[in-house]
């Protein structure tokens, strides 16, 4: 098992473009594109291992090392933390941090201002830089109905198209920082499997180059 | 005393191959209290790994702690030494709270700390210690060496800012050179000053193999004494079996309000994150007002719990069964019979099956007969 390169792939449609990076990157495993449950895939021959797992676990799979190498959002990677090296910038699956809020909204400074997201550790250390007393709501899902049923003031998410924002009268207040996905790698395999990991990284920068221009 | 060193389990084999390593260098055991005044930890907050510190007041009303760090205690208990150097090592218990669970959890750490007049050998020798470390746990082992000086020197050339200077060094333990562009970006520093620093990155491998290129990279923003002081810390290693074990790596960070020079962290295959860790820490001195040079390292012995870890088939080579009535004395001699030749026996009542032994034997009527 230790022998191969295992990759944690994040489940879903970013997940898929990202297959298809590794694949054109000459990292190909054809029975992943086989409609089953499997989550697990691999090629002997080119010597990896695909997992399909929860976008935000790809993290903690490589951090612990059940994963050599893996792609995560930075929003993942900023809310967790994880100790590992982060390879490169994808330049997919792009979309923001933002503070959202009912339209025609106005902070007031005077309140403590209530907060509701997944990501609380990001949104502590925002508001912590600007000195801005809040009150954090955690919740793991369907944030956005949050301020409507005056649960919170703001919501802290992702947006991508912001179209489920405008479909609950909802508009973005504060855009806090840029995403998109990104190749991370578990700092001991990187060491013990360098060769294969710095060759996926290579090819990996290559075809981000070419998006680039 | 005669023992069988089968029954010590990995982390003991390696706590008493280590202890004798560093003993055989000269290093003296050193033994502390688990407790230490709370003041020593609460202005060094920084220095430990995880902030968060058990405490609880004394009889006296003082407010104490267990130890979350045995550098600390060291320093604190050999503050005032004068001459020469001091050569400790130890093997404790420290109390941290773990990422993963966020609760605390007692964590066997075994080390060694060189204080006083450090020079290049002393440095090259716990260097050499920290790879010996490694080797004795596993082959199989990588040891990275950085140094915070080069680093910073590097730093300087992008921004004096401590912000900027923070998230740099972040960037740099993670490899993560868009990182560092997208700070520049945002902070209108022009990408040509931060090229130096990430060519620096992006060097690592064997001493052998990327010396030469670090220390051009060095001459290049006028830090040729960091790259000889690094160049001087590793020659320890010439002639060194493993040399291709040891290799630099700047992904190695830590703080630079405590930590200055060489800084290294271990690895072994198999192990997802560092096993050792360690590094030069005069700054942590001079806060603690003594002129001393420092070097050390901990070796995570919780981490290695998962290496060499071998299945138990038995939990014992014989279960000698009895029938109810046998004299206890006759039986415990029956079983000093198969004990003596070297055979662990676990002595049960019939009807016992939660043990899994190797063989079964009957004792019956003062003999001992085997059932399978």
């Amino acid at each position: 098992m230790n022998d191969m390169l295992n990759i944690a792939l994040p489940k879903g449609r970013l997940g898929e473009k990202v297959y298809a990076m590794f694949e054109k990157a000459g990292f190909e495993c054809p029975s992943i594109r086989e409609t089953n449950r499997k989550l697990i895939f691999e090629n002997e021959k080119t010597g990896v291992r695909y997992f399909w797992v929860k976008p935000s676990d790809v993290a903690i799979y490589v951090e612990r090392g059940a994963a050599d190498i893996g792609v995560a959002g930075k929003d993942i990677i900023m809310e967790y933390e994880p100790d590992v090296y982060e390879l490169l910038d994808l330049n997919i699956g792009k979309c923001s941090m933002a503070v959202a809020a009912p339209k025609g909204f106005k902070d007031d400074p005077s309140r403590t201002l209530k907060v509701a997201t997944k990501f609380s550790k990001i949104a502590r250390d925002h508001y912590a830089s600007t000195g801005r007393d809040i009150d954090i709501i955690h919740l793991n899902g369907s944030i956005e109905i949050a301020p409507i049923l005056g649960l919170s003031d703001v919501i802290f998410d992702i947006v991508e198209t912001g179209t489920t924002l405008r479909e609950n009268d909802l508009e973005v207040y504060e855009t806090v920082f840029p995403i998109s996905a990104r190749l991370i790698a578990n700092k001991a395999s990187f060491k013990f499997k360098n060769s294969l990991c710095e060759k996926i990284l290579g090819e990996l920068k290559a075809q981000t180059e070419v998006n680039d221009d | 005393m005669n023992f069988d060193s089968g029954v010590l389990d990995n982390n003991e084999k390696i706590t008493y191959a280590l202890r004798s390593l560093y003993s055989r260098h000269g290093y003296s055991q050193y033994k502390m209290s688990k407790f230490e005044e709370y003041d020593l930890y609460s202005g060094n907050k920084d220095f430990l790994v995880s902030d968060s510190v058990i405490t609880f007041n004394d009889t006296n009303g003082r407010l104490m702690a267990l130890k979350p760090d045995v550098t600390l205690s060291i320093i604190k208990n050999n503050r005032g030494f004068k001459g020469g150097v001091l050569k400790l090592c130890y093997d404790e218990n420290v109390y941290r709270v773990s990422k993963g669970t966020g609760c605390f959890r007692e964590i066997m750490q075994i080390g060694l700390e060189c204080i006083g007049e450090v020079d290049d050998f002393c440095i090259g020798e716990v260097l050499w210690l920290a790879a010996e470390s490694l080797k004795t746990v596993s082959p199989d082992f990588v040891l990275d060496i950085s140094d915070l000086d080069l680093i910073g020197a590097f730093i300087d050339n992008i921004s004096s800012d401590a912000e900027i200077r923070k998230a740099l060094m972040k960037c740099i333990g993670e490899k993560n050179l868009h990182g560092i562009s997208a700070i520049c970006a945002q902070n209108s520093i022009g990408e040509s000053a931060a090229e130096p620093l990430k060519k620096l990155i992006m060097t690592y491998g064997t001493a052998r193999e990327v010396l030469t290129q670090v220390k051009e990279l060095a001459a290049g923003i006028g830090a040729e004494s960091a790259a000889d002081s690094l160049a001087r810390a590793v020659s320890i290693f010439d002639n060194y079996e493993f040399a291709d074990r040891i290799h630099i790596d700047f992904s190695v960070v830590s703080d630079m309000k405590y930590y200055n020079g060489v800084v290294f962290k271990g690895f072994i295959n198999g192990v997802p994150g560092s096993v050792l860790s360690g590094g030069r820490y005069d700054k942590l001195m001079a806060r603690l007002h003594d002129n001393s040079k420092a070097i050390g390292f901990a070796v995570y012995l919780d981490m290695l719990e998962d290496i060499n870890k071998e299945e138990k088939e038995y939990d014992a080579d014989i279960m000698l069964v009895y029938s109810p009535g046998s004299d206890p004395a006759r039986l415990r001699e029956a079983a000093d019979k198969l004990t003596a030749e070297g055979k662990s026996v676990f002595v049960a009542a019939e009807g016992n099956q939660s043990v899994r032994c190797r063989e079964i034997y009957k004792y019956a009527d003062g003999e001992v007969r085997s059932l399978e």
